[in-house]
């Protein structure tokens, strides 16, 4: 137990380091773009141990940059698709009829393009940059919230006091906002905490195919795609970035559990 | 069981011809302009209009969909802008070597998974429950364009036991599958401990007990047996992130397979191909997904019944 709590610690100081570099990172006096030619590819020492990059650019601003594109990036993609898919689950369910069962199909249609690949394709055509990124990853992103969305309102849609608020003949945006949103909010909040691990690694998985945030604005993805041509030479380049990641997104799954643990337990 | 057979097929068949409308809708409707992308924003207009209806661009947008349907319907993707060869032909060079990728990846995950996740159940809340688990959290934390890099790094540049891209030795095909089944065997390993722990705390079990089995033949008899159902269907559906893991995990080690081929015409603007490769990939989706539904219900004969 003693153990368990420890890792929980650890996962959330991570986070709040995570956090707090990306909303303040940009006061902290960076130079995330300054090339410098005589320190190029310096390996660590003691004193500075994330060292210099292929252009002499420091790889400890390079980070802090990175987890403020990765936060927001993440923070806009699930935002938008927690509420989207929220949106048209909840009503699909509510509504029931033709429009359900056209919301199941386009769900299930969705669902039948494999992991980040419809992502790939669409931010390759929508070309490189934030926006689009988001605009790619949210695309993917809604199914899932709208399928959780929608089998969480089945599932309470013949409570009583739900049935009570019909009868007393409550505005249906009403009676959804107020007495079946909040109790399906548990496996969305879940849903949405895995939702940010998953497109951390989708964003850094995009700029590392080039086909996200573009140079010199830093990103882990890029990062770790510049390191790979190093890797003999300079192979911190290609461990900061990476491991700044999967610490980062280590952490967002563990919470993830311990929050499925806590609520499975109010249930 | 027809009627099963008949109601599976049928979805399959409604989600296939949902995945062609999306591709060609998506891909045809986003903003921005495919031609400027492709040409560059300095072309000429003439050229521009030349690419424009060379690729039928100029058509309304369901006429377009028809000609792309009616070609579809004969299995006709179209012909590549970049080498100008039949996409088809191209496919049917790639596939392969995405399916060896798949398949070498698949038996990896297994092969850890299945150890991993009976250890770990019949080890619960010991250190080694502990230590498989937090092995599987990394696993699913760790995303693959890091590990793969790192693989080469150190097993390829340091120690020289394995090429460090391409696929001309047979060799070449184990950093890429442990790339890509390391998740895969994270998430599987958390599934077979959960299915055997389920099955663990049945009557039957304490029936096989009682009866003086040996705990060894519990273990691989009644509970593994019992728990393939839904270790079958985990493996159809995270074959899915299988597949799209194969686009980035080609692209780091030059695997010549399908999800290579995407990048490279993705960064060539072949948009032919890429819309191609997408309808393919999420199409041999659909196709094991309702394989796996089908064999399910043919292991379980209540499945049949729903």
């Amino acid at each position: 137990m003693r153990s368990q709590s420890t890792s929980f610690w650890l996962a959330s100081s991570i986070l709040l380091l995570w956090c707090l570099a990306a909303l303040f990172g940009r006061h902290l006096d960076l130079a995330p773009n300054s090339v410098n030619l005589e320190r190029i590819l310096t390996p660590p020492t003691l004193q500075n141990c994330f060292a210099y990059d292929d252009l002499g650019r420091s790889i400890f601003d390079r980070l802090i940059i990175g987890a403020r594109t990765s936060f927001f990036v993440s923070l806009w993609v699930v935002s938008l698709s927690a509420v989207f898919g929220t949106l048209v689950g909840t009503i699909a369910a509510w509504r029931g009829g033709w429009f359900d069962l056209a919301i199941v199909r386009i769900i299930d249609i969705f669902l039948a393009f494999p992991g980040i690949l419809l992502a790939i394709a669409l931010a390759g055509i929508l070309g490189p940059g934030i926006n689009n990124i988001i605009i790619a990853l949210t695309v993917v992103g809604w199914v899932g919230f709208a399928r959780l969305a929608r089998a969480q309102t089945l599932s309470i849609k013949k409570r009583e006091h739900i049935q009570a608020a019909i009868a007393l003949g409550t505005p249906t945006h009403k009676t959804l906002r107020r007495h079946v949103i909040p109790l399906i909010m548990a496996p969305l909040i879940i849903e949405a905490t895995f939702g940010i691990a998953g497109v951390i690694i989708a964003e850094a998985g995009l700029s590392f195919l080039g086909l996200g945030i573009q140079p010199p604005t830093a990103s882990w993805g890029t990062m770790i795609k510049d390191g790979t041509r190093y890797m003999l030479v300079a192979p911190h380049m290609v461990f900061a970035p990476g491991l700044a990641l999967c610490l980062v997104v280590l952490s967002v799954n563990m919470l993830g559990d311990k929050l499925r643990d806590w609520m499975d337990i109010n249930e | 069981m027809l009627r099963f057979l008949l109601t599976r097929i049928g979805s399959a068949l409604l989600v296939m011809a949902g995945v062609v409308c999306i591709v060609f809708f998506l891909l045809h409707m986003v903003p921005g302009d495919p031609v400027e992308v492709m040409l560059g924003e300095s072309a000429q207009p003439a050229d521009r209009e030349a690419l424009r209806h060379e690729l039928g661009l100029d058509q309304p947008i369901l006429s377009q969909f028809y000609t792309y349907i009616s070609a579809l319907s004969q299995f006709d993707l179209g012909t590549s802008l970049h080498s100008k060869r039949s996409i088809s032909e191209i496919l049917a060079e790639k596939l392969p070597a995405t399916f060896a990728l798949a398949l070498a990846a698949l038996l990896i995950a297994v092969l850890i998974a299945l150890p991993l996740g009976m250890l770990s159940a019949v080890k619960k809340d010991t250190l080694i429950d502990r230590g498989a688990m937090g092995f599987a959290m990394l696993g699913t934390s760790i995303p693959n364009f890091w590990m793969g890099p790192i693989l080469i790094l150190i097993f390829s540049l340091w120690l020289g036991w394995f090429p460090v891209s391409g696929s001309d030795h047979l060799s070449s095909i184990i950093l890429p599958a442990l790339t890509l089944g390391t998740a895969l065997a994270a998430i599987l390993s958390r599934m077979v401990r959960s299915a055997i722990l389920d099955i663990l705390n049945q009557d039957f079990i304490r029936t096989a007990r009682a009866k003086g089995m040996s705990e060894w033949r519990v273990i691989m008899v009644h509970a593994l047996g019992n728990a393939t159902l839904p270790i079958i269907t985990v493996l159809g559906l995270q074959l899915g992130a299988l597949l799209g893991g194969a686009v980035i995990t080609e692209t780091i080690f030059s695997w010549p397979g399908i999800g290579q081929l995407t990048i490279e015409a993705i960064q060539q603007r072949d948009y032919p191909v890429v819309q191609a490769c997408v309808l393919v990939i999420s199409l041999i989706y659909v196709l094991v997904n309702t394989l796996t539904d089908l064999a399910y219900g043919w292991l379980d004969p209540r499945i049949r019944q729903v």
